[in-house]
């Protein structure tokens, strides 16, 4: 089974942990990974610049529609919630979700909805509990849960709290998330090479 | 009462769409009939609406009702107005805010403005302008430029509700703050706060701003074109459709403007695979503002 789509999300720390993330993963990586990282209303080009300067992977704001491509990080916006379709992404304005929008929970869930068990969701560093919802929803239509080691973490909550709901889920130290993402991302193509032949 | 609605929105535990045998190709059967029935039994047309989007609406009402599917829905919803009325709401997102995104504000200041100067009369379009908020903050920049006096403004959404609301011009006190700190990075000429005296439990905008606003009811999805504009502001309504009925509203737009019209979109919106990219020019990127040059 190939998976469509990786989802990320953090918030406090979350710049040098996904700095940490995408740096590690080679440029073709073939999935589509869409990030969201809590911050506010009006930093988004810092944060696109910030990223690209540390991975190979193409990194680009997200505008309503956009397409999901492989090889290319899909940063949520500031001030929109991020909903993942079959293939592209669409945006919607409603009100912040406990606190937040961008929410890693309604990004999560419409991922798990569209890709089910075709979904990798990872949860990061980071000072609530966003995410912990969304991962469980992709864990329980059949999708991977990771989630960085709290320990490793700037900010241990987030990803505790993704435990806590996810109890399955593979908790990794920091340094060996993008190595597992390859990992998934070559035992499936195995397994699809193995059906075709 | 927040939090109480963000628990709802997330869905994560819905009984039927969480079990691993749940058939997502059979609830879009469902999700596509429903819509076909509101559409025939009442008129409102959410058939090419942004499925994810609508999805999630529906089953945040489904779960409200303690209902297990979207048939069961549609049920209820085919044999009972009232309860389409409630879906009404559902559907309809109306979050907007004063000056929201002020850097386009401004550059609509130093852009846009110089343009309408050579018009002896402007005649501007907020489609989709929900509870006003956005009519109130243009109406206040184009007092400030002299351009007010000439002129008219048409401001329409789907929604009866809301335009009601945009009329009453009373807008929530708290927020003021905010409204107050956007208006001074749009580059506001005043201070924001000559614009409201606290009433009614709320801030009740000089009416003056409204003297030459005409609001009322227009449906993008159904409803024709009902005059020629030099600009015409459409924010984050059309990330709502999907790209085909986005498209056909373009094809509005483009009927609605007059050759070197000002179209305005949502910070995160384009042009991109529309059929009428080529006839626009982007003003100032990364601002969402397009001239229409043939
Ligand atoms: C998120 S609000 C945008 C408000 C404002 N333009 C802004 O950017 O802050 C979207 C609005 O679009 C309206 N809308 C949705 N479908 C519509 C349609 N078919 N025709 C007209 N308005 C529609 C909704 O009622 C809602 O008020």
């Amino acid at each position: 089974m190939a998976f469509s789509v990786v989802v990320v999300g953090t918030s406090w720390g979350g710049l040098a942990a996904l700095s940490k993330l995408l740096g590690g993963l080679p440029a073709d990586f073939p999935i589509p990974i869409v990030v969201v990282q809590h911050r506010g209303k009006e930093s988004e080009h810092l944060l696109r610049e910030l990223l690209q300067d540390t991975t190979k992977l193409t990194v680009c704001e997200i505008e309503d529609k956009d397409p999901l491509k492989a090889c290319t990080v899909h940063l949520a916006p500031s001030n929109y919630h991020v909903l993942i379709e079959q293939g592209f992404v669409s945006l919607t304005t409603e009100d912040p979700v406990r606190f937040s929008r961008p929410s890693i929970d309604v990004m999560f869930t419409s991922a798990g909805d569209v890709y089910r068990s075709e979904t990798i969701g990872v949860v990061m560093t980071g000072a609530n509990e966003d995410g912990a919802r969304g991962l469980r929803h992709i864990a329980q239509l059949g999708g991977r849960a990771l989630v960085q080691d709290p320990k490793t973490a700037e900010i241990p909550i987030m990803p505790a709290a993704a435990i806590k709901a996810v109890p399955k889920a593979e908790v990794l130290p920091l340094a060996s998330i993008a190595p597992r993402l390859v990992e998934l991302c070559q035992q499936a193509n195995q397994v699809a090479r193995l059906k075709t032949v | 009462m927040a939090v109480q609605i963000a628990e709802t929105l997330v869905a994560g535990d819905a009984p039927d769409r969480n079990a691993p045998n749940y058939k997502p190709d059979l609830e879009r059967i469902e999700i596509e009939l429903l819509l076909e029935g509101v559409f025939r039994q009442y008129g409102f047309d959410f058939r090419a609406y942004a499925y994810a989007s609508i999805r999630r609406r529906l089953w945040k009402r489904i779960e409200e009702e303690g209902l297990k599917s979207v048939s069961s829905l549609q049920e209820r919803v085919l044999h009972d107005p009232q309860m389409m009325e409630k879906l009404l709401l559902d559907l309809s997102i109306n979050v907007t805010a004063m000056f929201r995104d002020p850097g386009f504000y401004m550059t609509f200041r130093q852009h846009v403005v110089p343009l309408l100067r050579t018009y002896p009369f402007i005649r501007i379009w907020h489609a989709g302008c929900s509870t006003g908020e956005e009519v109130y903050s243009l109406a206040m920049l184009l007092r400030e430029e002299g351009l007010y006096d000439r002129a008219r403004i048409y401001a329409t959404d789907i929604n009866e509700v809301v335009l009601q609301r945009a009329k009453a011009g009373i807008f929530p006190l708290e927020r003021m703050q905010e409204y107050t700190d956007n208006y001074i990075r749009a580059g506001g000429k005043k201070s924001f706060s000559e614009y409201y005296t606290a009433k009614y439990g709320g801030a009740l905008f000089d009416q003056s701003l409204t003297k030459n606003v005409v609001f009322s009811q227009h449906n993008l999805v159904t409803d024709r074109s009902f005059s020629e504009f030099n600009v015409i502001l459409c924010r984050n309504v059309l990330i709502y459709f999907d790209k085909t009925l986005q498209s056909k509203v373009h094809g509005l737009f483009y009927d609605s403007l007059i050759t070197f019209g000002v179209l305005v979109l949502g910070s995160k919106e384009t042009l991109r695979f529309m059929q009428h990219e080529e006839s626009y020019q982007q003003i100032a990127p990364p601002e969402k503002i397009f001239r229409k040059v043939r």
